[in-house]
């Protein structure tokens, strides 16, 4: 159990950090195509 | 992307895996714990990189409120939505070392544990303040509910030297019987290091992203009046 314990910890440490990452390359590829977007209309 | 955010994100990733290396394979077993032990080093810092995130998020604040400079506030948001993964990762890893020490998840009994999870609650009502209010007084309200989390994150960190529940003492700037042995002391500060400049980073980038966000709140308010014209 103790080894299995010490696994999940790593492990969701950097799912978590990854969830992360993944919202923020997800947030920059929306706000970069809108952004693009509104300064050709302008 | 910037070359000196790429710069920052290689030396970062360096620094991660030094302090993997050093808590998995380079750290002493510890004689009681055994292993299970190394969940320590992402633990602490991983609960201190926190605390650090929310003071970086009280300053900016109280800058918010001085000035109602839009920098300030773009800040305060990133500082706070960093502060609550890392402070996810404090209370996922407290429990799964909890277990098998403790033989317990969870006990509302400790202070330790139910401070650190209402500081973790307002963080997240912070964060669901700015998603979901659309109120020009929004960035008001949050910098002044910022104001409230930090006193949660002066008490949640002297709530082990205040009371003596289920959490241990502190190993560091504790009493004179606290304190890690050297090898110990150097994974612990390489992990602290690696995840301070991982939190600089994130806080960086979604620094970033929320001043094209505002840069975008910006065109959309100037065409809503070049329409209106």
């Amino acid at each position: 159990m103790m080894l299995l314990h010490l696994h999940l910890a790593y492990i969701a440490t950097w799912t978590i950090h990854g969830a992360y990452l993944t919202f923020l390359a997800v947030k920059h590829a929306r706000l970069k195509r809108e952004l693009q977007k509104l300064e050709t209309k302008k | 992307m910037k070359p000196s955010l790429v710069i920052f994100s290689l030396l970062t990733l360096g620094l991660l895996i030094w302090g993997f290396d050093q808590a998995i394979f380079v750290a002493p077993t510890e004689a009681t714990m055994g292993n299970i032990q190394r969940i320590f080093y992402y633990h602490a810092p991983s609960g201190i990189t926190a605390f650090a995130c929310f003071f970086v998020n009280l300053a900016a604040s109280l800058w918010y409120l001085k000035t109602r400079n839009l920098r300030a506030d773009a800040l305060a948001l990133a500082s706070a939505q960093v502060g609550v993964i890392f402070c996810t990762v404090l209370l996922i890893t407290g429990p799964l070392w909890a277990r098998p020490v403790w033989g317990i998840w969870w006990t509302w009994e400790d202070v330790r544990l139910t401070s650190s999870l209402l500081l973790w609650l307002i963080y997240v009502s912070y964060l669901l303040l700015r998603r979901f209010s659309h109120a020009g007084s929004m960035p008001v309200l949050a910098a002044v509910l910022a104001i409230f989390g930090s006193v949660d994150t002066g008490f949640v960190y002297m709530s082990i030297r205040w009371f003596r529940t289920q959490h241990p003492q502190p190993v560091l700037f504790g009493d004179s019987n606290s304190g890690l042995a050297p090898e110990m002391l150097h994974a612990f500060l390489v992990n602290l290091l690696a995840f301070f400049a991982f939190a600089a980073l994130l806080i960086w980038m979604r620094y970033l992203l929320e001043r094209k966000q505002q840069r975008v709140e910006e065109l959309h308010a100037l065409a809503a009046v070049g329409g209106a014209r």
